[in-house]
């Protein structure tokens, strides 16, 4: 391991991202990830590297597209606003099955909505978000050093599965600095015959396409990228689990949220309350295994988020609504405290459900 | 002896453009300069979506197929991935000048290395017939059955006397392909501004004025005709800016 | 012990870089740190804050809502976080710019006139580190070690010239004695 620096989450990410291999970057100006294309800026030309600011982020999504189809690995982030833009061109990234990395450091919405911390794009990283049938990776870092370890890993996935890997964190994880060791990355090389490079005169030329106008031949397509997609949920779940062998509470909780849940969970044992955590570290694939498990342990669970309870779902289907799930949350741009969120936890215990 | 015979740089497939439709002649002149200035194997082709957005079939190089009004922004990807390769969009008036304006200009102001093909027909070709950003005014279409009304819907965009006004771009010429005279002038253009990529000089845009039979109503003659007639008077012909040929001529 | 601090000021008072100074050198002494700003419009000449955690334990949520120690360095600050401060904390109050006093009997308060002690030593930019060195001072768990190697992580390497006037600044906090 390296030695440990302070850094920003916004730059850990564009660090380890350069780690990564990553040597093109496009993006355009908004808060509160401005610091990733400020970093890059610097970086890019210094490395042989290509930052560029696009005229708009549909312009930089489509930049990534062109690059993710010349087979090299490529990134672009924004906030919210500026995803929903993006994602006519994530929706066209996963009908091409190319690989790319995308960060979303998300912002109270809808509409233009605020710039302080949330977590409201939950629905539309790990449903969708664009037209068509298809997934991404979805990420979702709870420290500076997972905004690093997590990017690095996204990149891989990525490639791996020929899919895009998006990092979803809130403002606060942009914004907070932590101890953070940024080490030399084994870059695994992914084969890619795929890509447009040029025949050079020695192959059948590659075509990058998602246009497919014959149904039987659309629907494999589908079936088959599903497929993959299977693959991703049985080997690249990843969660924590916080003091979950006796517990008889469950708080769900991701990014700041399970940040500020730990201390009211720790607060909580103090007072002997069972409780522990599931923190999701991927929101697709959930971890709904460990969840379903942990139905028949717990009486309750409680998910704590930053928007109006959109993992709540996710969270009754994993556990086949085998238990009360509650919510607590705060929207906007605000953060609940830990005190919310023990009073919460103190109210499940006594049967509350509400 | 061989006279005549299909660009090395098609594919050898069948094209799906109705009759008459000139899609065909403007493919062959790309696939003649490509042959010519020997990029094949180093080209790469963005197609958009529009009538042309299956020329990832008929083009022999790699080719990417890029959403609605994106090529410019793709090509720029492509282009700063592999920057030795030579990267051209292909692309309609609907695509070039509407939904992709943005990215249109902003490559031409970044004298982005690329070529870009601008094929103007002044009409939305595969969803059968509606107004395009460059249908003439009183034009009848689809969408405007009482003629284009400037009043209601504005003027057409002239491309290329708008991008020239920018300092970024090379290289920007109107070249038509309704006879024999044009369509060799085209070529020309076509050829050098795939030369000017090559030699590193930036950004070219060849906008080639072109007909819809189908969709205009008339017969593959008679929409020839019209174009010369109606098109060629709004959109005239000629350089409208060659930056090497400026400094030159400063230099002077 | 963890060490919840609450640095809050007006933009431009240097907010954010003496809670860098902070976190800096917790990271040098092998604590576990956090360190997260307020961010948006406000950093741009309004109210700026920053919270600073410190301590022995894995830091769990980096937003320090009851402060053990408060530094204000403006009256709205005072005004706004005061009340949010644990019982038995630590309130330091820039007395040269907030000359309203502490309304509470069950904190420690330290009255410290850092932007005249600044202006008077010709560093006048330099209050919030005075501050910096009397937090030093009054933290049980906190001392005057590595200060200096602190303020190479955080000071920019074309402002390096500035390391002295900064060290004099945190100990004429740590010397101070109301």
């Amino acid at each position: 391991m390296s030695e440990k620096v302070l850094m920003k989450g916004n730059e850990a990410i564009a660090e380890a991202a350069i780690l990564a291999g990553c040597r093109h970057y496009f993006g355009y100006p908004i808060t509160p990830q401005t610091e990733i294309a400020a970093y890059m800026a610097k970086k890019m030309p210094k490395i042989g590297g290509c930052f560029l600011q696009a005229e708009s982020e549909i312009a930089a999504i489509n930049m990534v597209y062109g690059v993710a189809g010349a087979g090299k690995r490529v990134m672009t982030s924004s906030s919210s606003p500026g995803i929903s833009l993006k994602s006519e061109g994530l929706s066209y990234l996963a009908g091409s099955d190319l690989p790319a990395f995308v960060v979303n450091v998300q912002r109270g919405g809808p509409g233009l909505g605020g710039i302080q911390p949330s977590q409201s794009d939950y629905f539309q990283a790990t449903k969708g978000g664009g037209h068509g049938d298809y997934k991404m990776i979805v990420l979702a870092p709870a420290s500076v050093q997972e905004m690093a370890s997590l990017t690095v890993k996204g990149f891989d996935l990525a490639d791996k599965y020929r899919m895009t890997a998006m990092i979803l964190a809130d403002g606060t994880m942009g914004q907070m600095m932590e101890p953070v060791s940024l080490s030399a990355v084994d870059v695994k090389d992914y084969d890619k015959p795929w890509a447009v490079t040029g025949t050079k005169m020695q192959r059948k030329h590659n075509i990058v396409n998602s246009l497919s106008l014959v149904p039987e031949e659309l629907e494999q397509l589908n079936f088959a990228r599903f497929e993959r997609y299977k693959e991703v949920e049985a080997n690249e779940v990843m969660y924590e689990e916080y003091l979950m062998d006796d517990a008889e509470l469950c708080v769900v909780a991701f990014g700041i949220a399970a940040r500020v849940s730990k201390n009211a969970i720790n607060e909580a044992r103090k007072a002997g309350v069972k409780v522990g955590m599931i923190r999701p570290i991927t929101l697709w694939p959930f971890p709904k295994a460990p969840l379903l498990a942990a139905a028949d342990r717990v009486r309750q669970f409680i998910s704590v988020e930053l928007n109006m309870g959109q993992m709540v779902e996710d969270i009754e289907l994993a556990i086949r609504c085998k238990k009360p799930v509650t919510l607590c949350n705060r929207v906007g741009g605000m953060i609940p405290d830990p005190q919310q969120v023990l009073e919460a936890i103190l109210n499940a215990d006594k049967g509350g459900n509400a | 002896m061989v006279v005549f015979e299909k660009p090395k740089s098609l594919c050898d497939v069948p094209l799906h453009y109705c009759p008459g439709c000139t899609h065909g002649i403007i493919h062959r002149l790309v696939a003649e300069a490509i042959d010519e200035l020997g990029i094949e194997g180093r080209t790469v082709g963005v197609a958009p979506v529009g009538c042309a957005v299956m020329a990832y079939n008929y083009f022999n190089c790699d080719m990417v197929e890029a959403a609605h009004g994106r090529a410019p922004a793709v090509a720029t990807g492509i282009k700063r991935a592999d920057p030795e390769n030579i990267v051209f969009s292909y692309q309609g008036d609907g695509d070039l000048a509407s939904i992709g304006t943005a990215e249109t200009v902003h490559a031409a102001t970044r004298n982005e290395n690329i070529t870009v093909i601008f094929v103007n027909n002044a009409i939305y070709g595969m969803t059968g017939g509606q107004m395009a950003p460059t249908t003439l005014p009183g034009q009848v279409t689809q969408t405007s059955p009482y003629g284009r009304d400037v009043k209601h819907c504005g003027y057409p965009v002239k491309i290329s006397e708008m991008l020239s006004q920018l300092d970024g771009p090379e290289y920007i010429e109107r070249v038509a392909v309704n006879n024999v005279k044009n369509v060799r002038a085209a070529k020309k253009a076509i050829k050098k501004a795939f030369q000017n990529q090559i030699d590193g000089k930036g950004f070219s845009l060849i906008e080639v004025i072109s007909s819809c039979p189908t969709n205009w109503g008339l017969s593959p003659e008679k929409a020839l005709k019209w174009l010369e007639e109606n098109m060629i008077p709004y959109y005239p012909l000629g350089v409208y800016k060659d930056r090497t040929a400026e400094k030159e001529a400063a230099a002077q | 012990m963890m060490n919840q601090i609450l640095i809050a000021g007006f933009g431009g008072q240097g907010v954010l870089f003496a809670g860098k100074f902070l976190a800096n050198k917790g990271l040098i002494e092998d604590k576990q740190v956090s360190w997260l700003p307020s961010y948006g419009p406000e950093m741009r000449g309004g109210t700026a804050n920053c919270s600073v955690i410190v301590g022995d334990e894995p830091v769990g949520s980096p937003i320090v809502n009851k402060p053990t120690t408060l530094v204000a360095m403006n009256l709205p600050s005072l005004k706004k976080y005061e009340n949010d401060v644990v019982p038995g904390g630590l309130i330091l109050v820039d007395s040269s710019l907030i000359a309203e006093k502490v309304d509470r009997d069950d904190v420690r308060v330290c009255y410290v006139p850092a932007t005249r002690l600044a202006n008077d030593a010709g560093f006048s930019t330099l209050a919030n580190m005075i501050l910096m060195g009397k937090l030093l001072k009054e933290s049980d768990d906190m001392s005057f070690d590595h200060t200096e190697d602190a303020l190479k992580k955080v000071i920019p390497a074309r402002k390096m010239n500035l390391l002295d006037v900064n060290l004099k600044a945190l100990e004429t906090g740590y010397g101070y004695a109301e």
